[in-house]
C-alpha cells in the first residue's frame, strides 16, 4: 500500500428536478418555482490504496451508491473530481464521458443488470471486444476462462440469464466486470438480494478473486456484518457526508462517532452463545429527508450528546488517531 | 393450558400445470401466549406459505390438503368463508413485509383503521377514534393524531410499518403472524420496530410468529426457533440451544454462512449448491444433496425426533459440542 489508486477530491453531487418549459415561463412571469435539490453527496474526499478493500456503509438515502457511481465514472460529480492513478475517471469538459475502463461495477440486482435477451457469453465478451482487449477469434476462449474463474461451467456461455438462479447471475455479473481487467471494482450491494447460504458462496468467491487478482475494491453495503468481513477500511456515511473512516477492526471495536456507535448498537447480532433474548437499542427518531437535512451536524436531532455548536456548525472530518477520522465536534 | 396456536401436520400444495408443488409438507408448530416463535428459512423454504396457511389465505391453485390449525383450541382448517372471515383480523392477524403494498394509498390512515375495526364490531365514531389513537400510541408513533389524518405516502417506511402493526393490534388478537416485517427497513428503524414488538408481546400477551430469513433478528427476539427447509421443519427448539448447538447440518450451515461471526477476511463455511425445486422432490431428506454427512439412509425421509432437548429431522445429527 503506497500511492492511492483512487482519489476522490471534494466530490459533491446534487440532484435537482428538471425545470420544465412551463416552469421556465412561470418563472419569467414572476411566479415562484420550486427548486428543491437533494444533496446526495456533500464534499466527500477519500482515497483507496492499491490492493485495499474499502467498505462504504450507511442507511438508505445516505449517498453511498451515488458516491460509488461517481467513483465508477457512471455519474459525473457536481463538484470535485474522481481520479484513478492521478488521471480523472471522467472527462471534465461537460461531455460526461468515462475515460477509463479500469473501473468496473457489480450492481445489486442481477435480474436487472443482465440483458435478458443476450446470451451470457455475449454479455461477458461484449466489453472486452469493443475495447480491443480481445479479438473475435479469441473471444470464445476468453469468455470460457472468465466463466470458470467465477465457478460456472464454460458451456453456460450460450444460455440466457433467465436460466440461472440469483447467485449464479451475480457470478455472471462479476465475470462481466472482471473480463474488462479492471484495477478497481465497485461492488454496489452485490449480495443484498441473495439468501444467506448463497450470499456466503458469493462472498467467498469475492475473497478468492481479490487474493488471486490483487483487486482493489469499494464494497458498498448496508449490512455491517458483510462489510466487516470483507473490508480493510470502512467509511460510514450519513445524509451525504462521511462521518467516520478508519481501519475496519478498530471502528467495529471502538466507534468514535455517535452515529457509528448507535448504528453498530442497533444491528441485531447473531450471538450464538448468549443466554436468552436481548434488548434492542435503537437510534431515536427517523432518518431526516435528504431534501431538507438538518443544519449543522446532520445527526444532531437524533444524537444524545448534541450541543448548541452541533446545531449550527457542520463538523469537519478530523484525525483522531492513526488512520482514524471522524466528523464530530465531541469525539476524542 | 391450550396453546394460542397449534399447527399439526399442515400440508399446503399448489397444483400447477407441471405438477404439485409441495410448498408446505407436514409442519407442526405450537406457540403459547406471550411467546415469540421465529420461523426461519431461505426463499422457497415454505415459511411464508406456512404463515398464509395459518390465516387461511391460500388461493387457487393452492390448497391445504391435510393438517389442522387450532387457534385457542378452535379448528380453523375447513371453516367456511364467512366463519374464517370472522376469525381473521379479529382473533388472528398478519403483518406483511411491504407496508406500501398493504396500506391503501388513497385512504387516510384513520379511514383504514376504522374499516378494520368495523369489519368485526359495531362501534361509534368516537370509540373508533379513541381505539385507533390508543393502538397508534401502543406502537410508539410520536404524533398519533396527525397520523390518523395522514395518507400512507406521507409517512416513512418505518411509520407505515408501525401503522400496519397498529391495525393488527386493533382487536387484541391472540396470534399475530408477521412475515418479514422488517426486511424492507433500514437497520436503525428495524431496531425500533423489534424493540416495540418485544415490548408489545410482553404487555399484551399476543403470541407472535415471526417469519424471517435473518437469523440475527430472531436470535434476539424469539423464544423458540423453527428452521424450515423445502417445506418441512428440520430443527425446532429454544432459540439459545439451537443457535449455540445446532444439531441439523442445515442449521449449522446457515449459521456458519452469516458473516460477522467469522474471522474477518477468512472464507465462510458455505453450503454447496442451492435449495432444490419443490416440484418432484426426490424421496428422502431434501437436504441430502448439499449435506456432507449424507449416507444411503438419507434416501428415506427422517422423522422429526427429540435430540438433546429440541426436535431435529436428521439421521446423522451433529454431536453436542
Amino acid at each position: 500500500m503506497s500511492a492511492p489508486l483512487l482519489e476522490l477530491d471534494a466530490v459533491s453531487r446534487r440532484f435537482s428536478r428538471k425545470i420544465s418549459l412551463g416552469d421556465r415561463i412561470a418563472a419569467k412571469l414572476g411566479a415562484p418555482v420550486e427548486t428543491r435539490e437533494v444533496r446526495a453527496v456533500e464534499n466527500v474526499s477519500l482515497s483507496v490504496m492499491k490492493g485495499e478493500t474499502l467498505g462504504l456503509v450507511g442507511e438508505s438515502g445516505c449517498g453511498k451508491s451515488t458516491l460509488g457511481r461517481i467513483a465508477a465514472g457512471i455519474l459525473p460529480p457536481s463538484a470535485g473530481t474522481a481520479r484513478l492513478d492521478g488521471k480523472p475517471v471522467m472527462a471534465e469538459d461537460g461531455r460526461h464521458q468515462k475515460l477509463t475502463t479500469r473501473v468496473q461495477t457489480v450492481f445489486q440486482d442481477p435480474f436487472a443488470s443482465l440483458n435478458p435477451r443476450k446470451r451470457i457469453g455475449e454479455t461477458i465478451g461484449e466489453g472486452p471486444l469493443a475495447h480491443g482487449l480481445i479479438d473475435r477469434a479469441g473471444s470464445r476462449a476468453y469468455v470460457a476462462e472468465q466463466l470458470s474463474r467465477v465457478g460456472l461451467d464454460p458451456s453456460y456461455a450460450s444460455r440466457f440469464p433467465h436460466q440461472f438462479s440469483g447467485g449464479q447471475r451475480q457470478r455472471i455479473a462479476i465475470a462481466r466486470a472482471l473480463a474488462m481487467k479492471p484495477d478497481l471494482l465497485i461492488c454496489d450491494e452485490p449480495v443484498a438480494s441473495l439468501d444467506v447460504s448463497i450470499q456466503a458462496q458469493v462472498l467467498n468467491l469475492f475473497l478468492d478473486l481479490r487474493r488471486a487478482l490483487n483487486l482493489t475494491a469499494i464494497f458498498i453495503s448496508h449490512d455491517l456484518g458483510v462489510v466487516r468481513h470483507l473490508s480493510d477500511r470502512v467509511a460510514i456515511m450519513y445524509l451525504g457526508r462521511i462521518v467516520e473512516i478508519g481501519p475496519a477492526n478498530e471502528i467495529y471495536a471502538a466507534p468514535k462517532h455517535p452515529y457509528t456507535q448507535a448504528l453498530l448498537a442497533s444491528v441485531p447480532r447473531l450471538n450464538r452463545h448468549r443466554e436468552g433474548r436481548t434488548a434492542f437499542k435503537p437510534i431515536a427518531g427517523e432518518l431526516p429527508s435528504p431534501l431538507s437535512p438538518p443544519p449543522g451536524c446532520h445527526f444532531h436531532p437524533r444524537c444524545a450528546l448534541a450541543t448548541e455548536r452541533c446545531r449550527t456548525e457542520p463538523p469537519q472530518l478530523r484525525p483522531l488517531g492513526p488512520m482514524r477520522w471522524a466528523a464530530c465536534h465531541l469525539a476524542e | 393450558m391450550t396453546a394460542a396456536l397449534e399447527v399439526r401436520g399442515l400440508k399446503t400444495h399448489f397444483f400447477t400445470r407441471s405438477g404439485a408443488v409441495k410448498a408446505v409438507d407436514g409442519v407442526d408448530l405450537s406457540i403459547e401466549r406471550g411467546r415469540v416463535l421465529g420461523l426461519v428459512g431461505e426463499s422457497g423454504s415454505g415459511k411464508s406459505v406456512t404463515g398464509l396457511s395459518i390465516l387461511g389465505l391460500i388461493d387457487h391453485p393452492g390448497r391445504i390438503v391435510e393438517g389442522s390449525v387450532r387457534l385457542d383450541g378452535q379448528e380453523l382448517v375447513g371453516l367456511d368463508r364467512d366463519a374464517s372471515r370472522r376469525v381473521r383480523g379479529r382473533r388472528i392477524a398478519m403483518i406483511f413485509q411491504d407496508p406500501m403494498m398493504t396500506l391503501n394509498p388513497v385512504l387516510r390512515v384513520g379511514t383504514q383503521m376504522s374499516m378494520a375495526l368495523r369489519a368485526h364490531e359495531t362501534v361509534s365514531n368516537a370509540v373508533v377514534r379513541e381505539r385507533s389513537l390508543k393502538a397508534l400510541g401502543k406502537v410508539g408513533l410520536p404524533a398519533p393524531e396527525q397520523c390518523l389524518a395522514a395518507y400512507p405516502h406521507q409517512l416513512s417506511g418505518g411509520m407505515r410499518q408501525r401503522v400496519a402493526i397498529a391495525i393488527a393490534l386493533l382487536h387484541s388478537p391472540s396470534v399475530i403472524v408477521a412475515d418479514e416485517p422488517t426486511t424492507a427497513l433500514d437497520v436503525s428503524i428495524q431496531a425500533q420496530i423489534l424493540q416495540e414488538m418485544q415490548r408489545l408481546g410482553a404487555e399484551t400477551g399476543v403470541a407472535l410468529v415471526w417469519i424471517t430469513h435473518d437469523l440475527a433478528v430472531v436470535s434476539s427476539l424469539a423464544h423458540d426457533i423453527a428452521v424450515m427447509y423445502a417445506g418441512r421443519i428440520v430443527e425446532y427448539g429454544p432459540t439459545a440451544d439451537v443457535l449455540a448447538q445446532p444439531r441439523h447440518p442445515y442449521t449449522r450451515g446457515l449459521l456458519d454462512s452469516v458473516p460477522g461471526e467469522a474471522e474477518p477476511g477468512e472464507k465462510l463455511a458455505q453450503i454447496p449448491g442451492s435449495i432444490p425445486a419443490l416440484i418432484d422432490l426426490p424421496p428422502g431428506c431434501a437436504f441430502r444433496a448439499r449435506c456432507s454427512r449424507a449416507t444411503g439412509a438419507c434416501e428415506t425421509m427422517p422423522e422429526i425426533a427429540d435430540i438433546g432437548g429440541r426436535l431435529a429431522r436428521c439421521f446423522h445429527p451433529l454431536e453436542a459440542a
